[in-house]
């Protein structure tokens, strides 16, 4: 225990430069795979019938294919079709279309799930599809859908770690660089999980107090 | 000109027919009735002339405007068509204020302060005035009911259609829905109402319409059709839901 905590202040400076490799293509990776996570879920619920089948096709070809695989095909295959990326940007790009079917999936179980009643309610008094959504559907399937998005968050921040396959030196393989050249496998490992812990438990903070407000705002 | 025209109306679902040749018309002032058994087609015929389920055959008419749900001048008639459900459908994330001028500043692109003005006073006219600013799972049925009223009145609608809205109600607060919807009908608004209040259909309707079966058996001034029913079908309705 000692020796851990004495050999801390060497390694961390190097373990957050990974840091700060993860959060930027979880940060990035998040925003992408929420906005496709939304588009491919309005399709879905649009009820115009070819919206909704490529939408569902899309979900179930992504959701197919393991997510290093898709990191693999857009950094590696891609360049191929001319189409070259940088490593993060590779990584950001492929972890959002490899998460966006999980958050449309949320997304699309929070809108399903409100009452048919409330859109029977805003189409009464005249709104279309877009009020509709933004001033009665989504306010209340943002309430359903949190829990589950955090969760997604929670996975995608981890799954970070499929980044180091495409040569992005975030925290998972800057701490296996780090542990081959030094041989404290203890001791960097330790630290790395723990690094990912710290990140993991203010998400889910975050999230705890998001819906405790929701839910009093009701 | 008649405010809404049904005419030999014809609705199924997939391969059943529920609505069979319907046809009334509503003028303007007038409070109808619609009573009838379970199942008999009374809210689908109502959720019709707003154009929330589409109809297969006739004609549903609204100031001479045809309701076609796949037109863009659907939402534009809603406006003028208000509805009042058996199950309030108030937006629970927003306040009994909220919720009446939802439609008003947000569909209709009144002003702010005028519409606030306007939907603060419905309030208080339906008895709400202290539960303006109160979410509807903090009201009661009842009063949850009268904010709904509240949110059809703010759309200044033509006529208001009403399914069943005491059916869910418990018994107690029955009365404070329909002395509201009885003091709307005294000050002329038209209003088409499902009901299974006999009551208030042979008090407040001008018209009582006996759907059974998908089919329009009778219809009349209340003390003909609710005491002197001519047709058969109405009188076995009647003798089972009204005490003897």
């Amino acid at each position: 225990m000692t020796h851990f905590l004495s050999q801390v202040p060497t390694y961390l400076p190097i373990l957050m430069q990974g840091v700060y490799l993860t959060l930027l293509v979880t940060l990035g990776a998040f925003v992408l795979a929420t906005a496709l996570g939304l588009v491919w879920a309005f399709m879905r619920v649009s009820g115009i019938a070819p919206l909704a089948w490529t939408a569902r096709t899309i979900i179930v070809i992504v959701r197919g294919i393991p997510g290093i695989v898709t990191l693999f095909y857009i950094y590696f295959v891609l360049p191929d079709l001319g189409l070259s990326l940088t490593a993060v940007q590779a990584a950001i790009i492929g972890l959002g279309i490899a998460y966006s079917p999980y958050m449309a999936e949320v997304f699309r179980s929070g809108i399903e799930a409100i009452d048919r009643g409330q859109t029977e309610a805003a189409l009464s008094i005249g709104m279309g599809w877009g009020l509709l959504m933004r001033r009665v559907v989504l306010p209340q399937a943002i309430r359903v859908a949190l829990p589950p998005y955090g969760s997604t968050m929670v996975m995608l921040l981890k799954d970070s770690s499929l980044a180091s396959t495409i040569t992005v030196a975030e925290l998972s393989l800057q701490g296996k660089l780090l542990a081959s050249s030094t041989f404290e496998n203890t001791t960097i490992f330790t630290m790395v999980a723990l690094i990912y812990l710290a990140m993991s438990l203010p998400l889910t903070a975050f999230n705890g107090w998001l819906e405790r407000r929701l839910r009093q705002a009701r | 000109m008649s405010i809404i025209e049904l005419r030999n109306i014809r609705k199924s679902f997939g391969t059943v027919e529920v609505i069979h040749d319907v046809s009334f018309s509503v003028e303007k002032g007038e409070v109808v009735c619609i009573i009838g058994p379970s199942g008999s087609g009374k809210s689908t015929l109502l959720r019709c002339i707003n154009g929330l389920e589409t109809y297969q055959g006739g004609s549903i008419a609204v100031h001479g405007q045809r309701v076609d749900t796949g037109s863009s001048a659907i939402r534009q008639l809603r406006t003028r068509v208000a509805m009042v459900f058996q199950r309030f459908n108030l937006f629970p994330h927003r306040t009994a204020l909220e919720n009446v001028a939802e439609g008003p500043i947000f569909v209709k692109k009144e002003p702010r302060e005028e519409v606030l003005k306007r939907s603060r006073d419905l309030l208080t006219r339906v008895g709400l005035g202290a539960k303006i600013d109160a979410y509807p799972a903090q009201l009661s049925g009842g009063q949850q009911q009268r904010v709904a009223i509240a949110r059809a009145l703010g759309m200044k609608p033509d006529a208001i259609l009403f399914d069943e809205p005491t059916s869910a109600l418990d018994p107690e607060l029955v009365g404070e829905v329909l002395a509201v919807m009885r003091s709307l009908a005294d000050e002329g608004m038209t209003m088409v109402v499902v009901t299974h209040e006999m009551g208030f259909a042979r008090e407040v309707a001008d018209r009582v319409l006996f759907l059974d079966g998908g089919v329009l058996v009778e219809e009349g001034p209340p003390d003909e059709v609710l005491s002197r029913p001519q047709n058969p079908r109405t009188q076995d309705f009647l003798r089972r839901i009204l005490p003897s």
